[in-house]
């Protein structure tokens, strides 16, 4: 299981705060996770858009594309942070 | 070090002076308070609420510190940030640096702050006349934060 969490516009335009996932076994990086969610419809691929700006952390760090995703991740999609 | 992420307000005066006690080599006391405007892209701001990544956040906020800690010649800080809803006058952020001499405390302080916009996973929406918005992250705070990048040696 993979814990996905959304925050801010993200989880208003998802409807969804997270869920807890299972994942093929090939989708085992952010980039490869950002896709296969966007396969889920319309609101999910313009949502994360690859022309979209938005963060991903793993496991409450900062990640990039290519940071892995393993079983037992908490993985949060946000969009860029405004706070201060 | 102190961070702390809380709905209530804070008080500078009480923070300076917890941050100071009993450390005698303080010279140098550097703040920064972030409040709540009522003015925003032309538009009037009637209250702005805060959300945030419980858990990332704080510990977002603790790395910017020991950075802060590791690449100027400071001898603490202290941060907090405000969640939930806010008014305009409100306060939202404050840091504040204590070290030997101002140049460090002014910098590390700077640094924290600007590390903090585009590091800490908070998010502003604000309601306005026109209804509610989720705030724009800014590209000036990137490049206020990418100032710092390729200057480790500058404590």
């Amino acid at each position: 299981m993979v814990k996905l969490l959304f925050f801010a516009r993200l989880r208003e335009d998802l409807g969804t705060a997270g869920e807890d996932i299972h994942l093929p076994e090939h989708i085992n990086t952010v980039d490869a996770l950002r896709h296969y969610l966007m396969t889920r419809g319309e609101v999910w691929r313009d949502v994360l858009a690859p022309t979209k700006a938005l963060r991903v952390s793993v496991n409450q760090e900062m990640a990039k594309p290519e940071t892995a995703v393993r079983e037992g991740d908490e993985v949060a999609f946000f969009p860029p942070v405004t706070g201060g | 070090m102190t961070v702390r992420v809380q709905t209530e307000d804070f008080d500078i005066g009480a923070e300076i002076m917890a941050l100071r006690k009993g450390r005698p080599d303080v010279g140098a006391v550097a703040s920064f308070v972030g409040v709540v405007r009522d003015l925003n892209q032309g538009d009037r701001v009637s209250t702005m609420a805060l959300e945030h990544y419980p858990g990332m956040t704080e510990k977002a906020l603790d790395a910017i510190v020991v950075e802060a800690k590791e690449r100027w010649d400071i001898i603490d800080a202290t941060v907090i940030h405000r969640i939930g809803d806010l008014r305009p006058l409100d306060q939202i952020v404050l840091v504040v640096v204590v070290g030997m001499h101002r140049g460090a405390a002014f910098e590390a302080c700077e640094f924290i702050m600007d590390y903090l916009k585009t590091r800490a996973p908070f998010w502003k929406k604000e309601q306005t006349p026109q209804g509610e918005r989720w705030v724009d992250a800014h590209e000036s705070d990137d490049q206020a934060a990418e100032r710092w990048a390729g200057e480790s040696d500058r404590a």
